[in-house]
């Protein structure tokens, strides 16, 4: 996927247009939160149950050479293979290394952000091999060629109308009356035609929401059971895993499977939730051939033992990005690649580039929402700042800014001139705002002015006034 | 240190958006902090508490006011920001500026420790129940992010509006949400900013309140602008001139003096 992160200012103007994005936004804004709040509330624990996922997420980390090994020992023992992908083109090769091996010609995927992130259908198909989503969402997505906006709802920028013209276009036998009223009635529609691909497929490519260590599983939530279908059906299930989805025990896992539903659609539990491991065992009633995973490392590995390791701790629920003010006006796309909102902020400068992305952070409020709100309490805002304080070190910000940043600092450090030239831009500003008491044009200030007023200051600085104060009390 | 358990000494951090705008919310602290028994003092070697520097990843600069500004503060009670965004700098940020460095880091805990956003102090620390203000309207209260989820800042100023006489709150459906100032977040991003405040303008509007308040100068200049360029009749005022009985006297932001 190109990124187009760097333009990250002109796709949210495009994007602040496009009125059925706002429509989608605005509805989803008020749900996604107020879901959220319901479950949270419907769980006492919930608060202490974040610091436990922090805590397991922590310890991990802090160990993860030895989780990951363990893992993999228990993977071998259940029968799986494991591939180990340092960047994201050992990852491609492994993935159709097995899929030209199995002399594969279409491949049915459940919803990845990995797989995103290795763009592993566009290579796929440069080598023949017919990738199809089966997530209802990614589906429509790959009728219309767009990427995701979301990380769990890839389609949040549509509304339902979009959808059902995407999905008209393909299921071109439906009568034109058909009445699709909601999401499920296009879902049991795209059904009729998904199943007989789940048969037809000869892999099967999933995600993986946890590694464990202590059995060598890897475990997937979904709602709409696809996931299942695509892991079982095929011969062979490749599953795409980042490093940092490995949890020590089962006990871990299902600590963080009650954070991550609640936190990410306001269910106790995700519809579906499966473990697998291994392949299929000679009694085993179905399962695929053989299962491999994927393991990728594409840069995390990087963030150790850095201010930025905390991010690894994400289990990509999408609170933050639910809950951003930013995001939830901006959309998804504005983001420029495959990790939007607060969390794609401080990732995607690490994995594409402080050059391509590092402009991301800065398109924050700061306002802490997402931090508050995420379940393994990454300090996010903490973690932009630390990438502005990059950027700035590398001199990367407009030459503008930079000065009147050094012009002020340098002002603001001496407090005598401080308190003159304060004056005389109050004084100043009072003055020529006169009757009106507001500026609605002012240089310097064009990108204040151009969607508000500035009301002027009350005249005479608070130190100017407090001294006259004093010696007239004197 | 002079305190006696009845009189402390305060410090007023004034914040360079009252110094420079809205000089009389610094003079409603004053008297709302005298009313609560404290002897206040303001420390002339101040100026703004370094934030700019700060979010724009400058952190040398940060570092070198953050040491002014530990020197001014030092050997009050309290220091009282009228600001839960200044106030969080002091209090939340400015130790971790001094990580590597313990005995700054130590003064700087102490600093953090005894700084308190203005409504908060009054009510947390000085037990204050009640003003003696009347406002004849209606507000509504926008709940300023720093404040909100750095100093939990919620049920304070809610409290103590309570108490003044004539005066109706109703609240907004989602009096939490940014309004889309940021710092320098709304000069860098212009147009996101305006759809965030104009999103917070219609919710303010749906209230039916004739008067939207908030603790921070930031947020109630960005809205005081959005509501003035629409047109909106609606006014705008620091929490304080409101706790501090000024608005007789006091043109609400933006407002001039017919
Ligand atoms: S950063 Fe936190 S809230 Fe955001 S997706 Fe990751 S875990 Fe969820």
């Amino acid at each position: 996927m190109l990124a187009t992160s760097a333009d990250f200012k002109d796709n949210s103007t495009r994007a602040l247009q496009d009125k059925g994005l706002h429509k989608a936004l605005q509805a989803a804004r008020v749900a996604l939160p107020a879901k959220r709040a319901a479950a949270v509330a419907n769980l006492p624990e919930f608060e202490q149950l974040r610091d436990i996922g922090r805590d397991i997420k922590n310890h991990t980390l802090a160990h993860l050479d030895f989780y990951l090994e363990t893992w993999e020992r228990n993977v071998l023992n259940a029968g799986g293979h494991v591939h180990w992908a340092s960047t994201a083109d050992d990852a491609r090769a492994a993935v159709l290394a097995i899929c030209q091996r199995v002399g594969a010609r279409t491949v049915t995927k459940g919803k990845s952000m990995v797989s995103e992130e290795l763009a592993i259908n566009e290579h796929l198909e440069k080598h023949g091999i017919t990738p199809i989503e089966t997530d209802l969402g990614e589906y429509i997505l790959q009728i219309r060629n767009e990427p995701p906006s979301h990380i769990i709802g890839p389609a949040f920028h549509l509304n339902r109308e979009d959808w059902e013209e995407s999905f008209r276009k393909v299921h071109t036998q439906l009568p034109a009356d058909r009445v699709f009223a909601e999401r499920r009635d296009i879902m049991s529609e795209a059904r009729t035609l998904l199943r007989e691909k789940f048969l037809a497929a000869d892999v099967g490519i999933t995600g993986a929401n946890f590694l464990i260590a202590e059995t060598g599983s890897s475990v997937i939530v979904t709602n709409e059971g696809n996931g299942d279908l695509t892991q079982t059906l095929p011969r062979v299930h490749i599953v795409l895993a980042s490093i940092e989805k490995v949890v020590p025990t089962l006990e871990d896992a299902t600590n963080m499977l009650r954070l991550l539903a609640r936190s990410a659609t306001g269910q106790d539990m995700s519809v579906y939730t499966t473990f697998s491991t291994g392949g299929r065992r000679p009694n085993d009633l179905d399962g695929p051939e053989e299962y491999h995973v994927v393991v990728v490392d594409n840069g995390r590995s990087a963030m150790i033992g850095t201010e930025f390791q905390d991010m690894l701790r994400c289990i990509r629920c999408a609170a933050c990005m639910n809950h951003c003010p930013v995001y939830t006006t901006v959309g998804g796309h504005s983001y420029g690649w495959v990790y939007p909102g607060p969390m794609g902020s401080v990732l995607t400068p690490m994995l594409i580039g402080v050059d391509k992305a590092g402009n991301l952070p800065n398109a924050s409020t700061f306002c802490g929402k997402c931090e508050s709100v995420c379940p393994v309490k990454i300090p996010l805002p903490k973690m932009m700042r630390h990438w502005r304080e990059r950027e700035f070190e590398r001199h990367l910000q407009p030459m503008a800014v930079r000065t009147n940043l050094a012009l002020w600092a340098w002002v603001a450090q001496r407090p005598a001139l401080y308190r003159l030239a304060t004056r005389i831009a109050a004084k100043a500003l009072k003055l020529l705002a006169g009757k009106n008491g507001k500026f609605t044009t002012l240089p310097l200030a064009s990108g204040w002015t151009a969607g508000r007023d500035l009301p002027a200051p009350e005249g005479d600085t608070f130190f100017a006034r407090y001294a006259a104060q004093q010696r007239n009390q004197a | 240190m002079t305190q006696t358990a009845s009189r402390p000494r305060v410090a007023l951090f004034v914040t360079c958006l009252v110094d420079l705008h809205r000089p009389s919310v610094g003079f409603a602290a004053i008297q709302l902090l005298e009313a609560a028994g404290c002897q206040v003092e303001v420390p002339r070697a101040q100026t703004c508490c370094g934030q700019p520097a700060y979010n724009s990843g400058d952190r040398a600069t940060a570092t070198a006011m953050a040491r002014a500004i530990i020197d001014a503060f030092a050997g009050y009670d309290y220091v009282v920001v009228p600001s839960g965004s200044c106030g969080g700098m002091l209090s939340s940020h400015m130790p971790h500026l001094f990580d590597d460095d313990p005995n700054t880091r130590a003064r700087a805990q102490a600093l953090a420790d005894k700084t308190h956003e203005l409504v908060s102090f009054l009510t947390d620390i000085r037990g204050m129940t009640e003003v003696a203000a009347s406002f004849d309207g209606t507000v509504t209260y926008h709940d300023s992010c720093a404040g909100l989820r750095e100093l939990g800042i919620k049920t304070q100023p809610r409290e103590l509006l309570a108490s003044v006489s004539g005066l109706t709150l109703v609240e907004m459906t989602d009096p939490e949400i940014c309004c889309g100032f940021g710092g320098t977040f709304c000069v860098k991003y212009p147009d996101i900013s305006t759809r965030m405040v104009s999103d917070k303008t219609a919710d303010i509007a749906a209230t039916g309140a004739g008067t939207l308040l908030a603790g921070d100068m930031g947020c109630l200049l960005n809205m005081a602008g959005r509501l003035s360029r629409e047109g909106s009749p609606v006014q705008v005022r620091h929490v304080a001139e409101v706790l501090a009985n000024m608005t007789n006297d006091l043109p609400a932001i933006g407002q001039v003096r017919p």
